[in-house]
């Protein structure tokens, strides 16, 4: 089973996130800020991060080139999912290396259309 | 609704189009007439079957029909068949169509444009192999509004992320408002027409591709049929046919057979 980080500081939107995947057959980690994803890679690097971009304490993007960084950091599948919608936002997550980008708000539809588009099913 | 009304609208449908409101999609009638209703000062759907029932004007006819015929659609739907476009049907046509450098494709139910824009996108990324090639699209669709939306190009973000990944939407789209509009070159890559599959298609010219998907399905046999055997007479011996995935054509036609290893798409017999 593939093992999928949920980075949001939202309970709320983790949840909605967590039983759209948790349906895919992923298994879920969470963490509510870049700093709690950054150790949670450490610890153990995922398969996919699914990653807001405003959080208290590190941001989506500062985890997303951090991650990068580590060993093992360039595998994880990265989607950001954030209100950050204009263009400038998307590239600059794609030239952070994010390899998609779903635009909140999202559904289940969206979220399977964009794990396919990635091959992550 | 009365079952007298469902009848009613169904038969408005039927013989303006040849779409069939199906019993089971009777519950469409109501959502889908009621805007139709208001829209014209009507009381309801009582309101709009009474107008109809004598000397119906023709544009609440075209309005029923519109709102009964526009199916949803999306960027790459279903990717399979845009796959097998770009890598499997499109390769051996271009090299047979190498000296005229003409190539004509058919969107027979174009709706609001995502599918014939997927085409135009693919058929962009090829642009070095298609230098010096005369390309057209030609979308067509029965109802009015889905034209508009077509040829205006304008999605909300929900529409853009059902199919498009984001590299493709970045670099084919503008952003409008919170709204995307497709890019000014791959708009000009494609014609729009009102058309009515029932109506003669000689007019429309010859194709080399028709997609032809997701609509056969609400038509009754009979005119299948006809459909796909007009649809045979515009198009050369190695034309390609591409047909939904719940469509086929055994037991309707024998004018096209099946592609071996290319599920949903068709040859000429």
């Amino acid at each position: 089973m593939k093992k999928i980080l949920i980075v949001d500081d939202s309970k709320v939107i983790r949840m909605v996130a967590r039983k759209i995947v948790q349906e895919l057959d992923f298994e879920t980690l969470e963490a509510a800020d870049g700093q709690q994803a950054l150790d949670a890679c450490r610890d153990e690097m995922p398969d996919a991060v699914l990653l807001d971009w405003n959080m208290p304490v590190m941001s989506g993007i500062e985890y997303l080139k951090e991650l990068r960084l580590l060993p093992g950091g360039e595998t994880p599948v990265v989607l950001f999912c954030t209100t950050e919608n204009d263009i400038e936002h998307i590239h600059e997550a794609m030239a952070a290396g994010a390899n998609e980008y779903i635009m909140k708000p999202f559904d289940s539809e969206i979220i399977q259309a964009k794990f396919s588009q990635v091959g992550l099913i | 609704m009365t079952p007298e009304d469902v009848t009613l609208f169904s038969q408005i449908v039927k013989k303006r189009s040849g779409l069939v409101v199906s019993p089971e999609k009777a519950y469409l009638l109501e959502s889908r007439l009621l805007p139709v209703s208001r829209k014209h000062g009507l009381e309801g759907l009582e309101g709009l079957a009474a107008a109809v029932r004598v000397n119906p004007p023709e544009a609440i006819l075209e309005d029923i029909t519109d709102a009964m015929t526009t199916n949803e659609t999306f960027f790459f739907r279903d990717i399979g068949p845009f796959d097998r476009f770009r890598d499997d049907v499109l390769p051996p046509i271009l090299d047979s169509r190498a000296a005229s450098k003409h190539l004509r494709i058919w969107c027979a139910a174009a709706s609001t444009g995502q599918e014939p824009y997927s085409l135009a996108i693919i058929l962009m990324e090829m642009a070095s192999r298609l230098a010096g090639w005369r390309v057209e699209i030609i979308g067509t669709d029965i109802s009015n509004e889905a034209l508009n939306k077509a040829k205006e190009g304008l999605y909300s973000q929900f529409e853009v992320q059902r199919g498009l990944p984001i590299q493709t939407l970045i670099k084919n789209f503008t952003q409008e408002d919170g709204s995307w509009r497709i890019s000014q070159n791959i708009r000009s890559m494609i014609s729009y027409r009102k058309f009515n599959l029932l109506d003669d298609f000689s007019s429309l010219g010859r194709f080399d591709i028709v997609f032809c998907r997701n609509v056969l399905i609400y038509f009754e046999r009979d005119d299948k049929a006809q459909i796909l055997n007009r649809i045979r007479k515009q198009m050369p011996k190695d034309g390609r046919l591409f047909l939904g995935g719940a469509e086929t054509v055994v037991g309707i036609t024998d004018m096209f057979q099946g592609t071996p290893q290319l599920r949903g798409v068709y040859s000429p017999v």
